[in-house]
């Protein structure tokens, strides 16, 4: 064989490699995706499952209103605590973190994103269960807040990292403040970035079950008080997956495929924002 | 090595100096940048830094409205006087300073926003009034030979702009706050050569009414923009030095060091 031969067989090899790698990484995804939506979107489609809440065991019908009222409000909850938090810290962190603080607050972020989630759900437990003595929704909202904000903060410190530094200079340069080109220029410049955190984290509290189930602990009636136990999609299909009732099954495949279609939702919203405003 | 400090320019007597650096030395950490710099900037004239890269050039001239600052274990030493203020003084206002001694950069570094947004800043930040800050928008565009170019388009963002409209926006950006002076870092050198020349027109048109300092690695650029010239080197350990100032005519056709000459005449460097 000539050199050239070599190479395109070379060429062709690695590409074909590949090309392999891509599908072994893709496969299991749409598979998965494939069966939520085979399994699930028949439930999804049966009247009454945005509308009525769960029926009683072993009686037919009955839709996850519960849940998703529930999943709104928890981690909407969520969001308020640690948007803003998370924000602001990252904003601390990128701009006046070059120090022995901020390198402590980014290892204690490394090591809350590296805790099984269940340990939320442990301190959500601990810190609100035990103190107010029942379950609630604002319990499981402040586990999902902690679980958010080492995601929101360092997406915001590296959103901010990104902005070059002649821009702080432009502005310094002019005479602003360090706080005014912070706000102003910095944060505005990197508000994408920001923005894809934040929605990431929204995306992943919204798909977390077990910092759930000792907090919000699950509530088939239809409740929005946050002081009251509530339920969530991701309890639904915790717990209607594991019953025997083939009825409540398809409700949890449907339940896992409205969470699927939720966070996927936030993920496309999310990018074309990022997209609107880079353009 | 000199033992007197850079000698005043002449062609004036009753030369009006608006910045007057004297006897700087600068320091990163433990290293040297800048020793015992001295430079005399005449008001509304154009003074050029030449020099190799690394003589310190740059580092000068950002001593002048403090932005070493933004480094960290910076120190400057010496006298910068601006109107006859020490602005190294610690107790200089650094934000006034800034607002005086506006700055140019290397490469364009418009915010990302829109062309209005971009010049009004400054102004909106000193909290003028609306009608205060369209009227300088618009001069300021107008002093950069931008306004026929963007009237129409104010609201666009600014980084659709082409490089060298860009870098004018930064230049009206940094008219708007009405400085006195205006440092330039190699303000050219991200540019093609016709938006380079729309830059040396601009600042002919500009030293009626401002005092310029240039940083250039272009000689030609020197010579053809510049009134005054200091030449800088770095010395043996490293650190830069003012080797000849005086009028820009003196330094290119009749230098007194051989130093000047060698670099000038592309010896070295």
């Amino acid at each position: 064989m000539s050199r050239p031969l070599v190479r395109i067989f070379l060429d062709r090899l690695v590409a074909a490699l590949i090309a392999l790698c891509v599908m072994v990484a893709a496969i299991p995804v749409l598979v998965l995706l494939l069966f939520v939506v085979i399994k699930g979107l028949p439930g999804l489609l049966t009247p009454g499952f945005f509308t009525d809440p769960p029926h009683p065991q072993g009686v037919p019908g009955g839709g996850v209103l519960n849940a998703i009222i529930g999943t709104l409000e928890i981690v909407g909850m969520a969001s308020l605590l640690a948007v803003p938090i998370g924000a602001l810290i990252g904003v601390f962190l990128s701009e006046y973190g070059r120090n022995r603080l901020g390198d402590t607050v980014r290892f204690i972020s490394d090591v809350l994103t590296g805790l099984p989630s269940i340990a939320f759900g442990i301190f959500g437990y601990t810190v609100v269960v035990l103190t107010t003595h029942h379950f609630s929704a604002i319990s499981a909202s402040v586990a999902l807040a902690v679980l958010m904000l080492p995601v929101i903060l360092r997406a915001t410190e590296s959103a901010l990292m990104l902005v070059p530094q002649a821009l702080r200079e432009a502005g310094l340069a002019l005479g602003a403040p360090s706080w005014r080109v912070t706000v102003e220029i910095v944060v505005p410049a990197a508000l994408g970035g920001i923005v894809t955190g934040a929605l990431l984290a929204i995306a992943r509290a919204a798909g977390e079950t077990a910092p759930l189930l000792f907090t919000a602990f699950g509530n088939e009636i239809v409740q929005s008080n946050p002081l009251q136990p509530m339920g969530a999609l991701a309890l639904t299909v915790f717990r209607n997956a594991l019953s025997p009732y083939q009825n409540l099954q398809d409700q949890a495949w449907a339940a896992a495929l409205l969470l699927v279609l939720l966070v996927a939702s936030a993920n496309i919203l999310a990018r074309l924002y990022v997209r609107r405003i880079q353009r | 090595m000199q033992t007197e400090i850079a000698p005043r320019p002449v062609a004036d007597a009753d030369a009006e100096i608006k910045l007057d650096a004297r006897h700087v030395n600068f320091f990163y950490g433990d290293f040297q940048a800048l020793e015992d710099a001295s430079l005399a900037v005449q008001a509304r004239r154009i003074t050029a830094l030449i020099g190799p890269s690394g003589c310190g050039k740059t580092t000068f001239l950002r001593i002048f409205n403090r932005m070493h600052d933004l480094t960290p274990s910076t120190r400057a030493t010496g006298e910068v006087l601006l109107d006859g203020h020490n602005v190294l003084d610690p107790d200089t206002d650094v934000i006034q300073l800034r607002r005086q001694v506006g700055m140019l950069f290397q490469r364009p570094n418009p915010f990302p926003k829109s062309i209005y947004d971009n010049v009004a800043y400054g102004p909106h930040m000193l909290g003028w009034s609306k009608s205060r800050i369209n009227d300088i928008v618009e001069q300021s565009l107008k002093d950069t030979g931008l306004w026929d170019e963007v009237q129409n388009r104010l609201r666009r963002s600014a980084l659709n702009l082409s490089g060298g409209q860009q870098q004018r926006l930064c230049l009206a950006r940094a008219l708007a706050v009405e400085p006195q002076v205006i440092l330039m870092d190699e303000p050219a050198s991200a540019l093609d050569p016709i938006a380079t020349l729309r830059i040396e027109e601009l600042m002919q048109d500009l030293k009626k009414r401002y005092t310029i300092v240039i940083v250039t690695h272009n000689m030609q650029q020197a010579s053809r923009v510049s009134d005054f010239t200091a030449f800088m080197l770095m010395n043996q350990r490293r650190a830069g030095e003012v080797i000849e100032f005086g009028p820009t005519d003196d330094i290119f056709n009749r230098p007194k060091e051989s130093r000047t000459e060698d670099y000038i005449t592309g010896r070295f460097g």
